[in-house]
């Protein structure tokens, strides 16, 4: 099974990450990737620019406003993700409390759907699912053209 | 959930991740596998008890190991007549006793897993103590579990354990990884335990089920730590790349009810194309290490072929038949030679197949495996052969080790009547 552990700071663990030197920051975090890596459990992860060059779109009301971040009354910013695979929810959560991070920062750990969680006779899902193969496909195509 | 049952399943979560350490740290001080297995497991017996009153703390890891060396510290005290040699060990470790120091030398730990591996594998043990022991104290499975997986009782698989670790204390196997002149041969051992754990989850040999995914990404997950601790080995990125594809089939290889399906009529959107996408990567890394391609590396490159044809139209038979002839040559076999039969008799048809597959049947080396008579059964029926397909479908379902698999010949067998 897969889960995905989803990053959050506030503001202030933002501003006390600045006060740490960006190298040492780099090292922390690539040597608790190399450790998912070394146990095999790393499946992928994102990290997120600065939440001032994002922007939000907001469906309160209709048509949709859309502002530009960071975001007034917001406490805590998403900024990045990993998908771990491994045994068990407690796997993860362990793998997640081992994550160098700070106070005003955290890791929410939720599991990945698979085909399974859903209706398989459902139209939109079988849609869904050749849709992971189209792009596949042109995946495929592109390296092609290049020749790899 | 109550607290204790919380904490049982944070403890296993713990010692799933942090065993193989753990085991391996206890092992370089102890300088005996079987014996750190046992600290290890002592003090996990320790961690249930207290974790649930004083809390899980901060470095369970780290505490597991301390408790570990404080029991072997205080049998070596207890000993009448305490040796000058267990003595110095005693003090070296008590020196490094408290669980809140740095987290051990990752390179240390790296170093000590790898001797784990290998003395896991090492050639004084039997192949099936080899599985039990690589899963118990690299893997952290239970002895449940692994008696789970094999369909074996788990008093079996705790009585190889238990003669494993008497062989290797009695045969007084160093904690070291193998030296350089037998270094191939000994990891050659290691990938061999791999693949057969693999296997055993891809396709069951034995049961009602046709596949134990959990056990074949267990070995997954054990080849790719090890690609990581010998990333200059060829060979490991090759078992590492076709496990990943391999399992990336695991979602479609089964209909909802547990039915086979079988490679061609699979829904290939449903494979994982995040593993398809890591198995090509570790071939490449195989690649880059410019040494060729070995007995995985090749099963790899063929099961590539298969994962990345988008329909199974588009499988480039020709390429997978001219692997095929490379794997028979590098490793000959005639396991290999059926696949390659069938890999021809989909490139340049059935008449010149069913040749290669007559051979084998002449030569009688797959005498007694089901999958002879279902590939040759196969060749004849598209040949128009009916009467002589089915007597072969009939044939191989008797032969067949498990009931899923029977199953589908029992369809191959309703098909050729319904075509007749």
């Amino acid at each position: 099974m897969k889960y995905m552990l989803i990053m959050r700071s506030d503001d202030a663990a933002v501003e006390a990450f600045k006060d740490i030197p960006f190298e040492e920051v780099i090292e922390r975090m690539g040597r608790y990737n190399e450790s998912l890596i070394d146990a095999g459990v790393m499946a992928g992860g994102e990290g997120l620019t600065d939440a001032s060059e994002g922007v939000v779109v907001d469906f309160s009301s209709q048509p949709p406003v859309v502002t530009d971040g960071p975001y007034g009354e917001t406490k805590e910013l998403f900024n990045g993700f990993w998908i771990l695979q491994v045994s068990s929810k407690e796997e993860a959560i362990e793998w997640a409390s081992r994550c160098p991070l700070g106070p005003g920062s955290k890791l929410e750990v939720r599991r990945v759907t698979e085909l399974e969680d859903f209706p398989q006779d459902n139209e939109w899902i079988q849609k869904e699912a050749q849709w992971i193969a189209d792009a596949e496909a042109a995946k495929k195509a592109e390296s092609a053209k290049k020749g790899d | 959930m109550d607290d204790a049952e919380a904490v049982s399943r944070r403890v296993a979560a713990v010692w799933r991740i942090e065993s193989a350490r753990i085991v391996a740290t206890l092992a370089r001080y102890v300088g005996d596998v079987g014996l750190a297995e046992d600290l290890a497991q002592e003090a996990l017996v320790d961690a249930l008890r207290q974790w649930p009153a004083q809390g899980v703390p901060a470095n369970p890891g780290a505490w597991l190991t301390a408790v570990g060396k404080r029991t072997a510290i205080d049998a070596w005290r207890r000993r009448e007549r305490l040796d000058h040699r267990y003595a110095a060990i005693a003090h070296d470790l008590e020196n490094g006793l408290d669980p809140d120091a740095a987290p051990w030398d990752p390179d240390t730990i790296d170093d000590d897993v790898l001797r784990l591996i290998f003395i896991s594998c090492h050639p004084v043990l039997a192949r099936e103590q080899h599985v039990a022991l690589t899963l118990r104290v690299v893997g952290g499975l239970t002895s449940e579990e692994i008696a789970r997986a094999f369909l074996v009782p788990t008093a079996t698989v705790q009585q190889r354990i238990v003669r494993a670790k008497k062989t290797l204390s009695a045969a007084r196997v160093p904690f070291e990884v193998p030296e350089r002149a037998e270094f191939p041969e000994r990891l050659s051992s290691v990938l061999g335990v791999l693949y057969l754990i693999f296997n055993e989850g891809y396709a069951a040999s034995a049961g009602e089920e046709w596949m134990r995914p959990e056990l074949a990404l267990e070995a997954l997950r054990l080849a790719r730590s090890l690609a990581s601790l010998v990333p200059r080995e060829p060979e490991v990125h090759g078992i590492v790349a076709l496990f990943e594809f391999q399992a990336s089939r695991f979602g479609a290889r089964t209909t909802p009810a547990g039915e086979p399906i079988l490679l061609p009529d699979q829904d290939r959107s449903r494979w994982d194309h995040t593993l398809i996408t890591r198995g090509s990567a570790a071939l490449a890394r195989q690649d880059a290490l410019g040494r060729g391609r070995g007995y995985y590396g090749l099963q790899a490159a063929i099961a590539q072929c298969h994962a990345t044809a988008l329909r199974a139209e588009d499988t480039d038979w020709e390429r997978i038949s001219v692997l095929y002839e490379a794997l028979g040559r590098l490793a000959p076999s005639p396991v290999v030679e059926l696949n390659r039969a069938v890999a021809v008799s989909m490139s340049e048809g059935p008449a010149t197949a069913l040749r290669i597959v007559d051979g084998l049947v002449a030569s009688g080396a797959l005498a007694g495996y089901h999958v002879l008579p279902s590939v040759r059964g196969e060749l004849l029926h598209r040949l128009g052969r009916t009467e002589e397909a089915r007597s072969e479908f009939v044939a191989a379902a008797r032969l067949a080790g498990n009931d899923r698999e029977r199953a589908v010949l029992r369809r191959k067998i309703d098909d050729v009547d319904a075509a007749s």
